[in-house]
């Protein structure tokens, strides 16, 4: 403080009082190394995707021209590419639907039933999934869907093998086991992603006070009512703000798809090949886009929706 | 609570500047003998926040060893004013001295000034005494004596025994005690105090408002008190600024401030008052002057009772009456349609015959030497 | 809040039922890890037997692979800790222009789908002429790694009183000596929570990996292949069960250090 002289203050003492007066430089001295990792070496990136997606691949020496051109994008219209596109998203759709089912209950009952530990234990077991190995999840579903695995035997012994047979008939979800259909793969969709729809709905239905639900009660609602005038449009936020993920996370996954699907190609494992064994980074990179856009599209209506509160 | 001073163990009567200045003697000394400076000075200071004036224009001088007060409602820039005298604001324009020395480019770390924050801001990861020693370990004071000047500390804030205590485990008042400890340790020139009773309830706030200003005497530090509460602010401080909009409305003694009051905000702002103003000032001075008028200076007289000549008076109809156990507030509305509040000491009435006062027409009589003319 | 007095029992199946649903595969691993059956995924299991432990534990790929991770899961984590408190704290102490801007960086690489994070390092890279290497995994894990320790501490530092810094400062600690006694006690333990979070993170990433990673295999990357190949089933049980452990174990701690900032 004051009463000590000017000539023993450390170095470190003087430093702090430099930027203590600066305010500003010392915001851009903290800012510095986290700006350029993520403005600079990320969003870089980032445009180097949009970059390269403006050039195209010659098709005779298989090498990049790096010349600005629409011809990759032009490419992207397929009729292939355009079937990738509609079984993704359709997928996406499925998926997001499904896990909104599924997840409801369980959020309902972790926000307005679940008390003290129950609660705490419960979002723990919400929680740990939605962290824990992605892959590992991915794998377990390869051992139960597999043909000679524990769902099939749990069919046969029920005596339903006629009914599992008739289902992988179906043409889109069928396919010659659980394991390498479009059923299989959708339920390996929603199970992996199911805590990431749990946890913003439970939040939404957490914000739903009491007070709100008691007084739709006292005006005469019968629950189902209530239910139905007063708690699902408040929870709808959170539903939107769950498949923001669900539906972003199944547009870009190609691990899903080239674990358990069949040879039918999903987006992220059309732009994992163009990149790879074919060398086409630029297509690769105009593909990028197509999830991309779909997202921007989606959350412009989720943010209409209000979902961004519920996050 | 009687004998504030016994609490206090002898050796820190009045020997907190010796304490302070054991690490460079000529600096201190010099100030506080030779220079008359006050302990705080602002010069025309002002600090804005983009459009906001939270302080504006700004001059004030405190005096070393005085308690003062700085009051105002929330916003009117006071606690703004003492962020910049601890050095958490810089000045937009202006220049703070803290005796007679310039501090605008001095960060907190190195002013000579202490806070007791409002919402005490202790340590949670601290013990109580690790808090309160802070200061001296920063500072590097060896360890016996930074004990020894914790358990004194301690003792003067009536918390001894508690330095292992954590301040989670404490009481509201406890907290502030400690806050006020951990600031006092220091010996600091001056001691700012932002709202630090605004947390308690009304007993253990008047209660801490007399250890305060027993603790002030003893350590005789200048204290810089923020507060909204004027009565606070009028039983606490040798002297008080009125804050309003971020300009000084009146800076004087709290008799000089409740007695003359200068502006119509203080008058409304610090007690009570009843401001008439226009048609009813001019039926009853012959001025049109705005002046101010306690209501406990009012008394309240039968209609044929005689007037002297150094009274004024006025006719008016009692509308609500609220007995309030020690006194009686009356609420009279004048011929000329207003109200004019007047409190009286329930000395030989009871709530009955208070309560029968309702709707019966009375004289309003007060001295004409109470009356404050006040700007508009 | 909470309403316990009636509980439709459809409202308990359907719970129970997620939550089963949600867990039941990871004990269905556990219980495959010591199958003698090493060529199919045959249920019920033809026998038990614990051979396959020590079969993976002998396996050189397998611990090349674990080293990698561990590596870049530790320097993604330290990246991490020091760019995500840096943010946090320079949002926490000022309001500035572009504050908004910066915390949707930092959320950026998470919110994008894995690929667009992957498919655009691997691009620039391509547009740099740079080869792939251990350092290329590293920077494209510490990218979103990042936005776990800013949320962990950030949380924090929002329960943290502002005021406390003040205090520090007005009792004679500059800058650095408030960090080291006031800031950095407050926010050890998100910090560390985070840090933890980062590595379980890091440590199971394969969709970015992917791209960034060339020859090397992470751990994640071989449990891939054989997902897509499947070789070694009973090896690849076990070293699912060794995962499933060894990010759960960061996670549960990372909860418990912050259970109460939530």
């Amino acid at each position: 403080m004051a009463t000590s002289s000017p000539t023993r203050k450390s170095l470190w003492h003087r430093l702090s009082t430099f930027f203590y007066l600066r305010p500003g430089l010392t915001l851009a001295a903290m800012l510095a190394a986290p700006l350029l990792w993520l403005g600079v070496v990320y969003v870089g990136s980032l445009f180097a995707l949009l970059l390269q997606s403006f050039f195209r691949l010659d098709d005779f020496t298989g090498q990049v021209v790096r010349r600005f051109t629409l011809y990759t994008y032009s490419q992207l219209f397929t009729a292939a590419n355009i079937d990738i596109m509609i079984r993704t998203s359709g997928m996406a759709a499925a998926v997001t639907l499904a896990c909104a089912l599924v997840a409801f209950p369980v959020a309902y009952y972790m926000a307005r039933h679940a008390e003290g530990r129950a609660k705490a234990a419960l979002y723990l077991a919400v929680l740990l999934p939605l962290w824990s190995s992605y892959l590992v999840r991915v794998y377990a579903w390869k051992l139960i869907l597999a043909k000679e695995g524990i769902v099939s035997w749990f069919i046969s012994q029920l005596r339903l093998d006629w009914a599992l047979d008739r289902i992988l008939q179906l043409p889109v979800i069928g396919g010659p086991s659980l394991s390498v259909s479009m059923l299989g793969m959708w339920l390996v969709f929603v199970y992996v992603w199911l805590p990431y729809m749990i946890l913003p709905i439970q939040a939404a239905l957490e914000r739903v006070p009491q007070s709100l639900i008691d007084a739709s009660g006292d005006l005469g609602a019968r629950p189902a009512e209530t239910f139905r005038k007063v708690i699902l449009p408040l929870a709808f936020p959170g539903v939107v703000a769950g498949s923001i993920f669900t539906f972003s996370l199944t547009l870009g996954d190609f691990i899903i798809p080239g674990t358990i699907g069949n040879s039918s190609y999903f987006l992220g494992q059309a732009v994992l090949s163009h990149q790879g064994t074919a060398g086409n980074v630029p297509m690769a990179a105009a593909l990028t886009a197509v999830p991309m856009v779909i997202m921007a599209v989606y959350l412009i209506i989720a943010k209409k929706l209000g979902a961004f509160e519920a996050l | 609570m009687a004998g504030g001073g016994s609490f206090a163990p002898p050796a820190l009567c009045r020997k907190p500047r010796e304490a302070a200045i054991s690490h460079s003697p000529s600096a201190i000394v010099t100030h506080s003998s030779s220079s008359p400076a006050p302990a705080v000075s602002f010069v025309n200071v002002s600090r804005h926040f983009g459009e906001v004036k939270a302080v504006d224009g700004v001059s004030l001088d405190i005096n070393d060893g005085e308690f003062f007060s700085l009051l105002g409602p929330s916003g009117s820039g006071k606690t703004t004013c003492l962020r910049l005298v601890a050095g958490f604001e810089q000045p937009t324009a202006g220049s703070i001295q803290l005796h007679g020395e310039e501090v605008a480019n001095l960060p907190p770390y190195e002013r000579d000034v202490n806070t007791v924050f409002q919402d005490y801001a202790l340590f949670p990861h601290m013990t109580v005494g690790e808090n309160v020693a802070y200061g001296l370990m920063i500072k590097k004071v060896p360890k016996p004596e930074r004990d020894k000047r914790l358990g004194e500390m301690l003792e003067l804030v009536r918390l001894p025994g508690l330095a292992g205590r954590r301040p989670s485990q404490l009481s509201g008042g406890q907290r502030q005690r400690v806050a006020l400890a951990r600031a006092l340790i220091n010996h600091p020139r001056v001691l700012l105090l932002d709202e630090p009773l605004g947390a308690l309830d009304l007993k253990l706030r008047q209660q801490m408002q007399i250890e305060l200003k027993a603790i002030q005497r003893q350590v005789r530090i200048t204290f810089v008190f923020v507060t909204h509460d004027q009565e606070e602010a009028l039983t606490m401080s040798d002297r008080l600024a009125v804050f309003n909009l971020g300009k000084i409305e009146q800076i004087g003694s709290p008799a000089e401030v409740y007695e003359h009051p200068a502006t119509a905000f203080v008058a409304g702002f610090v007690g009570v008052s009843n401001l008439i103003r226009g048609e009813i000032a001019q039926a009853i001075t012959g001025s049109a002057q705005t002046f101010s008028i306690r209501p406990e200076k009012i008394q309240l007289r039968d209609l044929g009772q005689p007037v002297s000549g150094d009274e004024y008076s006025v006719e008016g109809r009692i509308r609500d009456v609220i007995y309030l156990g020690m006194h009686t507030r009356y609420l009279v509305e004048l011929s000329g349609g207003s109200d004019l509040t007047v409190v009286e000491q329930n000395l030989r009435t009871t709530s009955m015959d208070v309560l029968a006062a309702r709707g019966r027409a009375v004289r309003l009589v007060w001295q004409k030497a109470h009356v404050r003319p006040v700007g508009n | 809040m909470t309403n316990t007095s009636r509980k439709p029992p459809a409202l308990i199946i359907a719970t129970v039922g997620a939550l089963l649903f949600l867990h039941v595969p990871l004990a269905i691993i556990l219980l495959y890890s010591f199958t003698t059956d090493d060529r199919t995924y045959t249920f019920p299991l033809p026998g038990l037997t614990l051979r396959w432990f020590p079969t993976a534990w002998a396996r050189a790929d397998l611990w090349q692979a674990l080293w990698l991770s561990v590596k870049v899961a530790g320097v993604a984590t330290a990246i991490a800790l020091t760019l995500g408190s840096l943010i946090a704290l320079a949002i926490y102490r000022s309001k500035f222009f572009g504050r908004e801007a910066i915390s949707f960086l930092v959320i950026l690489p998470i919110a994008l789908p894995g690929i667009v994070t992957g498919i655009a390092l691997r691009s620039a890279l391509s547009l740099l002429d740079l080869n792939f290497s251990y350092w290329t995994i590293v920077v494209g894990h510490a990218t979103f790694c990042v936005v776990t320790v800013y949320n962990n501490v950030i949380a924090r530092l929002r329960r943290t009183s502002a005021s406390q810094i003040e205090a520090s400062m007005d009792l004679g600690a500059n800058s650095f000596q408030t960090f080291r006694y006031i800031v950095l006690p407050a926010i050890a333990t998100a910090l560390l929570a985070g840090g933890m979070l980062a590595f379980a993170l890091s440590f199971d990433e394969v969709i970015v990996t992917t791209f960034t990673a060339g020859q090397q295999a992470t751990l994640p990357i071989w449990i891939f292949s054989q997902l897509v190949r499947p070789r070694d089933r009973p090896v690849t049980n076990v070293v699912a069960v060794f995962v499933i452990a060894i990010t759960a174990i960061p996670i549960l701690l990372a909860h418990r250090l912050t259970s109460k900032d939530a």
